[in-house]
């Protein structure tokens, strides 16, 4: 119970439920599992990029190009689907690959020539962006492939509503599920995973006990790309349009997002699970204030209201939590009985 | 004492190397080092502050190459440069200076690292992982929190941390780099013990203190080093700590007594009454009159570092009252203590004393640049360099130019840096946790002067210490320290360092 309440996710799942209980209090629509399904539908692109922010951030890195290796993943993906046929399972692969080199670019960069991430990451996010309004001209597609359209309206589980009409858990959902169960398995089972973590937290300590800094980083970076990747296709599917300019713009909210589950921009902290929570709540203030017919202007306002909350909140937390020594306090012989600390 | 044991020696060389040669940019750490280690022996390397023992350790292991036209031979294999990896391969763990854990992670996973990241296993067993983790622990004699992160840990608790990591299963040779400067003598002895232990199993280990009687106990061979160059290598039982130090330095020190020459008279500088923090220290009652120079010793984690902290406002008390030069004080925050005229020379240096990244001069003048400001508010910069200069001669901190970052010095040179800080503020009370851990004999001398000096111009000192030497020559009065109590209290001019230890033992029981 102690280790519960010292966690940062008990913390956003605290929050979380307050603003649940706030939004259904004023729209009980909330409260549905069809809002619950159309929430985690909608949210499974920003929460897939946010499993690659989470790696980079924990490795002790960031990356603010990956909006703009999501968008030339989903655009070339989506030219060469319509100009050479394929199907879906080639379209994520082929996006994959984009995303892949990309996000490795950066990590050879960042490692080989020391330069601040967010620096190379800024510059690489122009270079990349830059190069797809160029080549594309900014234009939009907006006829996809059939298969793009038939494969975004899977579901996994399908309930009907009073009136008949289906609903469910949505293919992408299951995805970014899919998604974020290997990613913690991997950053809690593995070798490599804890590699991760340990060049987050001290990269030259990590090089002393063998592990391969420029291998991580490399790793971390190309993880990136490969989440951005899938998510550029999360988002095709999910509004069956390709737009030149949608995705970019987006990169700090899911930092955010990310940060707000725990994750330490100073590195080697952060779970998938806080990394879900954390972009949950953000999606659900989002929601619930839709549901609650506040002006979509006032959105931002509330993001950041709720981030410098629950951030504040929790490094307080954490400022309070003293260092020191294990000592055992001589008790006193009665009436003054101390209690013995640890 | 001494055990130059020669029944076990000098049958194989575990590792020798030849040339060693190592220049950073501005200084040559080391000139044409001949090095060899045998099976099973305890080698010890001294030297003063930045004479290169560092550096020799980190070629070793395979941190740090060496220049060209060096050989080093482990066992049947001949490098000219050694990696990591290959050092790892041969067994070869280090405790280093600067301890290098990972502060995200917990004391479980920092000890069973090595084992994860070794070997070709891609997933991790965290049952394995704990085993290796209590076993290591078990081997020193503690059991800390396994699930603790380390950064939440005190610099002792840590440094046992960095040892429980050194001792695995498969280490052949054992380095560490002053692995008890935040260490007493308990958890030390049961260091020694392991050690012993492991040499009899054939491990090496190549050791470095600055605790000159501590190396002449478990010594086998010294190697000394000056200035970069190898002085020689001699058998234990060949010389004492005297001849030794002599070695490192080319001169011989000796200790003067303090002696307070004044009544303890006027206001006390520090009087605290029933000073009391919830599971740190209890009814603490202090005081401390102008001139004094007081020391505090006692086990690990009897609250004196706590106390420390308390003082400076760093963990503010849960009851009972202090002040200061007779003024009342809350102790909340370190800027009411700073602007008493309280100073506080941490334990932790590197996390706590320096900006590892900036410069030797920046580092210096960091506490005092309020008194430094020009008409116009801006730094008068020509004073401050002055004023760096002095201090760096004072206490003879080697350094190619003050504009170095701090983090190219030796550690003992850094702590020296935390020190000029601090002197520099001219407070009316210093408090100083273990000032001279890591700082060499001569050096150490010199220190000790430089505080004596201080405390006759009427400063009141407290030095925190788990060297009973340290406290009886250089304090007026030494205090006791035991689980957050003031146990004892000695006049160090009628006290003997065996009466101070024998009642300390007797209470550690
Ligand atoms: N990264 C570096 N860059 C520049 N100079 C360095 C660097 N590391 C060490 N040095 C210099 O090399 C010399 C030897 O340093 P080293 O750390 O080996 O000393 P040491 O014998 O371990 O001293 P101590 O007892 O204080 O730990 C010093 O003059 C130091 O300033
Ligand atoms: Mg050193």
């Amino acid at each position: 119970m102690k280790r519960l309440l010292a966690r940062h996710e008990t913390y956003i799942f605290g929050i979380i439920v307050v603003f649940s209980i706030i939004i259904t209090a004023i729209n009980p629509n909330f409260l549905t599992l069809e809002n619950a399904f159309d929430i985690l539908k909608s949210n499974a692109f920003t929460g897939i990029m946010a499993i690659g922010v989470l790696f980079v951030l924990i490795s002790g890195g960031i990356d603010i190009s990956f909006a703009a290796t999501a968008t030339i993943a989903e655009y070339l993906t989506v030219l060469i689907c319509l100009r050479v046929g394929g199907s879906m399972l080639f379209a994520f692969f082929s996006a994959l690959v984009i995303g892949i080199i990309l996000g490795a670019v950066n990590g050879y960069l960042i490692d080989r020539f020391a330069v601040p991430p967010i620096i190379t990451t800024i510059a690489t996010m122009n270079l990349y962006y830059g190069l797809l309004i160029v080549f594309s001209k900014g234009r939009w597609i907006y006829a996809l492939p059939q298969y793009f359209r038939t494969f975004a309206d899977i579901r996994v589980i399908t309930l009907y509503t009073a009136e008949g009409l289906p609903y469910g858990l949505s293919i992408v959902t299951a995805l970014w599920f899919v998604l974020m169960v290997l990613s913690a398995g991997l950053l809690f089972y593995t070798r490599l995973g804890r590699s991760i973590y340990a060049v987050g937290g001290d990269a030259i300590s990590a090089k002393r006990v063998g592990v391969s800094v420029k291998m991580v980083r490399i790793f971390v970076y190309a993880f990136m790309g490969a989440m951005a990747s899938v998510a550029g296709i999360v988002q095709a599917l999910l509004v069956q349009a390709v737009a030149p300019n949608s995705i970019v713009g987006k990169e700090l909210n899911v930092i955010a997002a990310v940060v707000l589950g725990g994750a330490s921009l100073a590195g080697g902290v952060g779970t998938v699970s806080g990394m879900f929570l954390g972009v949950m709540l953000l999606a659900i203030v989002q929601n619930g204030m839709t549901l609650m017919r506040v002006p979509a202007v006032w959105y931002d306002v509330f993001v950041g209201l709720v981030i410098l909350f629950s951030v504040g909140s929790s490094s307080w937390k954490v400022k309070k939590e003293k260092v020191g020594t294990f000592i055992d306090i001589e008790p006193l012989s009665p009436p003054m009985v101390q209690e013995g600390g640890r | 004492m001494v055990s130059g044991d020669s029944s076990i020696t000098m049958q194989s060389s575990f590792l020798s190397m030849q040339q060693i040669n190592k220049r950073y940019t501005g200084v040559q750490a080391l000139f044409d080092v001949d090095f060899d280690i045998q099976a099973g022996e305890i080698h010890c390397l001294a030297g003063t502050n930045g004479s290169g023992k560092s550096t020799l350790i980190k070629i070793i292991c395979g941190v740090e190459r060496a220049d060209a036209g060096a050989t080093i031979t482990i066992g049947d294999s001949v490098y000219t440069q050694l990696s990591r990896k290959d050092a790892l391969q041969h067994g070869i763990q280090v405790i280093y200076q600067d301890l290098s854990l990972f502060p995200n992670l917990t004391v479980q996973e920092n000890i069973s690292i090595g084992d994860t990241m070794s070997g070709s296993k891609r997933f991790i067993s965290w049952k394995q992982s704990r085993t290796i983790a209590i076993q290591a622990m078990e081997q020193i004699g503690i059991a800390l929190p396994l699930d603790k992160k380390v950064a939440h840990l005190s610099m002792a608790d840590q440094q046992l941390v960095a040892i429980s990591r050194a001792l695995t299963k498969d280490v052949r040779l054992l380095i560490m780099d002053e692995p008890t400067t935040a260490l007493t003598k308990k958890e030390v002895d049961a260091l020694l013990s392991v050690i012993k232990d492991l040499n009899k199993k054939g491990v090496a280990t190549l050791f470095i203190s600055h605790k000159l009687n501590e190396l002449m106990t478990v010594a086998n061979r010294i190697t000394v080093l000056r200035d970069g160059k190898k002085i020689g290598c001699y058998q234990a039982s060949d010389i004492d700590a005297k001849k030794l130090e002599y070695l490192m330095t080319g001169t011989t020190s000796s200790y003067t007594p303090y002696t307070l020459n004044k009544e303890r008279a006027g206001t006390p500088v520090l009087c605290c009454t029933k000073l009391s923090k919830k599971d740190n220290f209890h009814d603490i009652d202090l005081t401390v009159y102008p001139g004094e120079i007081v020391g505090i010793t006692g086990l690990l984690g009897s609250g004196r570092t706590e106390l420390a902290h308390s003082l400076f406002g760093l963990n503010p008390p849960t009851s009972g009252t202090c002040t200061i030069n007779g003024e009342p004080v809350a102790l909340k925050s370190v800027q009411e203590a700073v602007s008493m005229g309280v100073a506080c020379v941490p334990e932790n240096r590197l996390s706590d004393g320096l900006v590892l990244d900036q410069s030797i001069s920046k580092n210096i003048v960091m506490t005092i640049l309020d008194n430094h400001l020009s008409s116009l508010g801006l730094l008068d910069d020509e004073g401050l360099h002055e004023k760096v200069l002095e201090y760096v001669e004072a206490l003879q901190i080697k350094i190619s130019s003050p504009s170095s970052a701090v983090k190219t010095l030796s550690g003992g040179n850094q702590q020296r840096v935390v020190l000029a800080k601090w002197i520099a503020t001219n407070p009316t009370l210093f408090i100083l946790d273990n000032p001279t851990v890591g700082i060499d004999v001569a050096a150490k001398s010199s220190i000790h002067s430089i505080i004596k000096a201080l405390a006759e111009e009427g400063m009141a000192v407290l030095i925190i210490s788990d060297e009973i030497a340290e406290v009886l020559y250089n304090c007026n009065r030494v205090l006791v320290m035991n689980r957050g109590r003031i146990i004892g209290e000695f006049d160090s001019s009628s006290t003997t360092e065996n009466d101070i230890q024998a009642f300390i033992d007797f209470h550690a029981m």
